[in-house]
């Protein structure tokens, strides 16, 4: 019988060595995602040739040279422009967002009257941020109070005339105030209503079905801009003469309707992606309808659609700029009116006023965007295809 | 039972009787009953959404009286005014927010006229679409929002103006170091002209250079902003639109300094406030008001001198003050005999208003022009108060 020779059978597992120097570490990064191949390193000198080329010149026009305070014009205008800076200077005008900050926060809303829009600022994140947090207990009590509490208590802070607060009438509102008003309403209505539009375009009860197709088409069919200026020019028309709705809380019924209507689309995508065995195992379960949609399809369905929602949360908060056209100045809208002030009227003026702007749009809808992706992580089963 | 129609409604089917153990206790009379239930729960469901509907419509309108404009606007204590949404010395906001320029300060000249007080005014900004539907749905008292006098408006659309608070038209802006030597419209030719698309400004434009018989290279854009950006950029030689927006857009320019507006003006644009028609007494407070303003100005009535003046020894310009004894100027008019004190101490006379709003006294730096004074050589003229 052959005898084996076992010398070469190894006892142990070798140890795992760290990996080359060429694989780790800045430079192999450098080699792996900058200069790779001959295609990937001249694309690379472009890239950073443009950065080296405009950086400068952005953080030059926007932070070294900008103006931060100043009484008018003149501290944003050159020599030759009728102001005190130097010839061929070019900086941002933040002394002009400075001076109409107030605006464009509270729109006209009265000097006096400011604390009323700051604690209701205060108030929201007071409720939002609990509610935002997965592990703050008392979320039924935290959404109650966000969404029942919040909006009547700030309707008798905002408009007053009760509790001894003067009537703040909702043409003076504008600014931030407006745009976040608008939108939160929108967004807190529009989510339930879409939901039950939804679920009622999947009903089998043919009068239900076909009173939400024709709410969802007939609304979708219409660009906002007409709804708000049917809402605006046209419905004082019919009323009898004297008889006003208020403009704002026209606008306010006209933008939340329309973000439901696409809200509703958004769900019944995500009720039209689950399973039928998902309903037939409800059914089966002896559950009644909302019973079987409030456990089991629902929670699956608004899961899968996260992105969608807040896509068209986003797109709303955005749209709301649109009330512009009814003459109701939201952010954007209360900063273009002040570029019509003589006081302020600079070469720079209005690319300081729009590019503040947009950096604010920015803030709330990158930060939707990042919590969504975050509440998407959280409530991810491993379903991802 | 919590959810009234969504069990019952499910209630009737066999998933439910399974459900709930009943089985075939279940009889035929109980869903019958059970089905008229349901019925019942989505007309209690229909009606509650109506009443619903019909408070929330009762409780948000506001009922107005159907007085005179005059006696609303004194029962409300303040008047509506009707302004742009932000156009450079007519209508803008301040740093504080409130409204400053001519059109808003011929509102508190009417408001001082009929309160005694120029700050009893309310300002809704609106756009180019909406301004004759709000004046016409009683939502303003007054439309002061550079707006044209045009035969149409007056008719058609059923409001009157009651003046011309400002003569405007579309006029030519050029660089002059480009240009040099160039003073009038009449030496443009062959000039590149940047001009807005679409409106009339892009008609009267080449209705001027055929009828002088001058050629010119139309530069054209759609939106505004591209056409100020072209301008400075040096794309044309000549930038057209209404001349008081060229003051206005001047300042924005790299270097406001070498632009010139030349004086020619080559359309007629008279702006002026409006009001509803069938209602005279307004409209003639309005009007004169208007007239009041130009009258102060022809007298020599400013801000700073009008209580001196009520003791002048000028006839006219005691008449005009009410300060005649038992006049009735005022009283007639449906406002107090003080009514010209008033104006004036509330906004100063109309070349006041005028230099504070957009001429020297402003960043805009509006000559005075065709908006002078008729005894200065301008169209602003007035009837005489007595």
């Amino acid at each position: 019988m052959q005898e084996h020779d076992m010398s070469w059978v190894r006892t142990e597992m070798a140890l795992a060595q760290p990996a080359p120097a060429g694989v780790t570490g800045f430079s192999a990064w450098v080699r792996k995602n900058l200069i790779a191949s001959t295609g990937d390193t001249i694309l690379t000198i472009i890239g950073f040739a443009l950065v080296a080329m405009i950086l400068p010149q952005i953080i030059n026009w926007a932070f070294i040279n900008a103006v931060w305070t100043g009484p008018n014009r003149t501290v944003c205008a050159t020599v030759a422009q009728g102001g005190i800076q130097p010839d061929g200077w070019s900086g941002a005008c933040w002394a002009f967002v400075n001076a109409k900050f107030g605006q464009i926060m509270f729109g006209t809303y009265p000097v006096e009257e400011r604390w009323r829009p700051i604690l209701v600022g205060i108030l929201l994140v007071v409720l939002m941020v609990p509610m935002l947090m997965p592990s703050v207990p008392r979320k039924g009590l935290n959404a109650l109070l966000l969404i029942v509490g919040l909006p009547i208590v700030s309707f008798f802070l905002l408009v007053g005339g009760a509790f001894g607060l003067e009537h703040v009438e909702t043409a003076r509102w504008g600014g931030l105030l407006v745009t976040l008003s608008l939108s939160f309403v929108a967004i807190v209505v529009s989510l339930p209503l879409g939901i039950v539009l939804a679920l009622g375009r999947r009903s089998k009860m043919p009068i239900v079905k076909m009173l939400c197709v024709i709410f969802i088409e007939a609304v979708r069919g219409i660009p906002l801009i007409t709804v708000l200026f049917m809402a605006s020019v046209m419905l004082p028309l019919f009323l009898p003469p004297g008889v006003t709705f208020d403009k704002y809380l026209r606008a306010l019924i006209g933008v939340s309707l329309f973000a439901a209507a696409y809200m509703a689309e958004v769900v019944r995508g995500g009720l039209q992606a689950i399973p039928k065995g998902q309903y037939e195992g409800a059914d089966s379960l002896g559950l009644g309808y909302w019973q079987k949609m409030y456990f089991i399809v629902m929670p699956q369905a608004l899961k899968l659609v996260i992105p969608g929602i807040v896509n068209t949360f986003i797109g709303m908060f955005k749209d709301t700029s649109l009330v512009t056209i009814i003459s109701m100045f939201d952010l954007l809208g209360i900063v273009k009116q002040n570029f019509s002030d003589a006081n302020w009227a600079t070469a720079q003026t209005a690319k300081s006023g729009l590019i503040f702007a947009a950096f604010v749009f920015w803030l709330f809808c990158f930060g939707m965007s990042r919590y969504s992706m975050y509440t998407e992580r959280r409530l991810d089963t491993g379903h991802k295809r | 039972m919590p959810f009234v129609n969504g069990r019952r409604r499910v209630g009737c089917d066999a998933g439910f009787r399974v459900w709930a153990g009943m089985g075939a206790a279940f009889t035929r009379e109980k869903i019958r009953v059970c089905l008229k239930n349901r019925e019942k729960g989505l007309w209690v469901m229909k009606h509650i959404a109506i009443s619903i509907l019909g408070a929330a419509t009762l409780g948000l309108m506001a009922s107005a009286a159907s007085a005179t404009t005059l006696d609303t606007v004194k029962a409300k204590g303040f008047i509506q005014c009707g302004v742009s949404t932000g156009l450079a010395g007519f209508s803008a906001p301040d740093d504080k927010g409130d409204w400053q320029g001519i059109d808003a300060d011929f509102c508190r000249a009417v408001a001082a006229a009929v309160f005694g007080d120029g700050t009893k005014v309310k300002f809704t900004p609106l756009s180019a679409k909406e301004r004759f539907t709000a004046l016409q749905s009683g939502e303003v008292d007054i439309l002061s929002r550079n707006t044209t006098w045009t035969i149409n408006r007056d008719t058609a659309l059923g409001l009157n103006f009651v003046g011309t608070t400002y003569y405007d038209g579309q006029g030519f802006m050029i660089n002059a170091k480009k240009l040099p030597g160039v003073n009038s419209a009449l030496q443009l030719s062959g000039a590149a002209v940047c001009v807005q698309s679409g409106t009339t400004t892009e008609l009267n434009l080449a209705d001027y250079f055929k009828a002088n018989k001058m050629e010119y290279n139309p530069v054209v854009f759609e939106k505004l902003e591209e056409v100020n950006a072209a301008y400075d950029a040096g794309r044309c030689d000549v930038y057209t639109t209404d001349q008081s927006g060229l003051y206005g857009i001047r300042l924005t320019l790299g270097a406001p300094a070498d632009h010139v507006v030349l004086p020619e003006i080559i359309s007629k644009e008279p702006l002026g406030p409006a009001v509803r028609q069938g209602d005279d007494q307004w409209y003639h407070i309005v009007k004169w008001t208007y007239f009041a303003l130009l009258d102060a100005e022809e007298l020599g009535i400013t801000k700073a001198n009008v209580d001196e003046m009520k003791n002048s020894a000028s006839p006219e310009i005691k008449r005009v003050l009410g300060q005649e004894a038992d006049t009735k100027i005022g009283t007639d008019l449906g406002v107090s005999n003080d009514w010209v004190v008033n104006i004036v101490k509330a906004t100063g006379n109309y070349g006041e208003m005028f230099d504070r709003n957009v001429g020297s006294g402003s960043p805009l730096k509006i000559a005075r022009g065709i908006n002078a004074l008729w005894t200065k050589g301008g169209l602003q003229y007035a009837p005489p108060i007595r």
